[in-house]
């Protein structure tokens, strides 16, 4: 008798499985992709002011699409497709096997990172072409941009995970999560300087994790200089890392004890 | 030996009482067809024995493992069961051979890959896309991916709709195979002639209770029950129920000096008893 195959070997086989058909689905890997891209061309063109001495808003902007990036792809398309997946039956099938839930959850992990990752190459290919954004030639930013990429992924995935059990069905889906996405990104800073908004909107956005992206990915991509443009005047770096941890163990506490794989 | 031991089970939801006491034993090797409407607690019973849902009282015992237990020991069962569930489907960008493949890998011995896709017939298919298979197709790639874990036991919801006759009778075969091979199976289904010509032994189920376990051959006294002999005499068919039917045919034999015209001897169905049992109407 030859074991079961351990719960992260089967994690990685579901992650190229999950690549693999997101991959087929072409429009939503063009939608998903590109849709940033879109936006970033939109925004960089209507709003050519500089903010900050050596800051344009195209800069700025950039940071927040790729802060925000991380919410679309992660936490929003897995709220919106496991409840499909759900209505299709496909979970409870999978239930009936002995995939282990954590296989599961690992290979949505990997289907996200691998996304974003293709998502942040495109940002960047775009804001170095046409809007002139420089990259940071010390290597400690290098350094901060990843852990905050795969700490932003693995927040956003497991809380997108977390958030499924909430939508009752497939079809709804998408109308319960994407207005929470969007408000949170007008409320974070991605559209707007994160300063000029009102002091009760960044009051309510500092509990969320994506304002504390969005600033990371500033503190990547803008001079220190603007760091004293902060609410706290500074980049809050180490906060940041600690708001995201804790959003991520509650993300992967609500997936463990609440996830549901059937309808009813 | 038995395989399945449920003893005095019972699940409601709120106030309704789903299940209501039932007891069964299902013994390795058979082939066992729950029967009963829908509503009956045939689809609850059935998800508890699979470790889908939860029970209020009762013990269940599948593979000498408590269903409803979680941790390790439960992929341990899973790795011994099959499910084919009657609503199940996926978004349907795999082919049929990756997605028999993938599944392939959850288990630790499973059965080859090309073995159970020519088993239920989806060769020509292998490489065509889920969500281009008509829908008898897909029901078959369920099939395949019930089995290719090389299950002890194999659970089966309504498995043959949407299948053409040639393609339920050569599915039958392939179950007939697996019983062949020590395979214990649980059929649920709405087709009469499927449990008759599969199950060895059905029960049927309503109202949250079992009424009977029997062959399908004894069901509800059917073996010694009256038969109808109906022949023709003259312009009309004429047609009387006998307990000694073959006195009967031997009398009009004589009376009609040799061959009796048009003579039908039959006793009632798997169908007319279930449905006598169920409360149900007669045609």
């Amino acid at each position: 008798m030859n074991k079961i195959p351990s719960a992260f070997s089967l994690g990685i086989r579901r992650g190229g499985l999950e690549i693999r058909q997101f991959a087929r689905q072409r429009e939503s890997v063009v939608f998903t992709l590109l849709f940033p891209v879109i936006l970033l061309a939109i925004f960089g063109s209507v709003f050519k002011d500089t903010i900050a001495p050596n800051v344009t808003f195209s800069q700025y902007f950039l940071a927040g699409m790729i802060a925000s990036g991380l919410v679309n792809t992660g936490f929003q398309a897995l709220a919106i497709t496991i409840p499909l997946e759900r209505d299709f039956g496909a979970l409870k099938r999978l239930r009936g096997t002995p995939m282990p839930a954590s296989s599961y959850f690992i290979g949505k992990a990997i289907l996200i990172f691998v996304s974003m990752v293709f998502q942040i190459l495109l940002l960047l290919g775009f804001g170095i072409l046409f809007f002139g954004v420089e990259m940071p030639t010390d290597i400690s930013k290098w350094v901060t941009f990843s852990w905050l990429v795969l700490l932003g992924s693995a927040c956003s995935t497991a809380l997108g995970i977390a958030f499924s059990i909430v939508p009752k069905s497939g079809r709804g889906a998408s109308a319960v999560v994407s207005p929470i996405v969007i408000i949170l990104q007008f409320f974070s800073g991605v559209f707007f300087v994160f300063t000029q908004l009102p002091s009760w909107m960044q009051q309510v956005a500092a509990i969320f994790p994506l304002k504390w992206l969005t600033q990371g990915m500033r503190s990547v991509f803008l001079p220190d200089s603007f760091a004293s443009q902060e609410v706290a005047k500074s980049w809050e770096t180490s906060k940041t890392a600690a708001i995201l941890v804790i959003w991520l163990i509650i993300g992967v506490f609500f997936s463990v004890r609440k996830f549901k794989w059937d309808r009813d | 030996m038995s395989l399945i031991e449920v003893k005095g089970l019972k699940k409601s939801y709120g106030n309704v009482h789903a299940v209501r006491g039932v007891d069964l034993t299902i013994a390795q090797g058979e082939i066992f067809s729950l029967l009963g409407p829908n509503g009956a607690g045939k689809t609850t019973t059935v998800e508890i024995l699979e470790g889908f849902r939860t029970r209020d009282s009762g013990s269940v015992s599948v593979l000498g493992f408590d269903p409803q237990s979680r941790g390790h020991e439960s992929r341990e069962w899973r790795n011994r069961i099959g499910i084919v569930l009657q609503n199940s489907a996926d978004a349907g960008d795999l082919t049929v051979l990756e997605t028999i493949a993938h599944f392939s890998g959850y288990y630790s011995n499973p059965r080859n890959v090309d073995e159970v896709i020519n088993a239920v017939g989806l060769v020509e298919k292998e490489n065509a896309l889920i969500r281009n298979l008509s829908g008898g197709q897909r029901r078959r790639l369920d099939v395949a991916l019930g089995i290719i874990g090389n299950p002890e036991l194999l659970f089966l919801d309504e498995p043959t709709t949407g299948f053409d006759p040639e393609a339920r009778r050569s599915f039958w075969e392939l179950i007939r195979d697996l019983r062949g091979n020590g395979t214990t199976i649980v059929l649920t289904t709405h087709y009469l002639d499927e449990a008759e010509a599969l199950a060895d032994r059905v029960a049927v189920i309503n109202n949250g209770v079992i009424f009977e376990v029997s062959t399908p051959a004894d069901l509800g006294g059917r073996a010694t029950s009256a038969a109808t002999i109906s022949w023709r005499d003259g312009e009309i068919i004429r047609s009387e129920k006998s307990d000694t039917p073959t006195e009967l045919v031997a009398q009009l034999s004589t009376h009609f000096g040799g061959e009796v015209p048009e003579l039908i001897v039959s006793r009632p169905s798997l169908e007319d008893i279930y449905l006598d049992m169920i409360g149900g109407t007669h045609e």
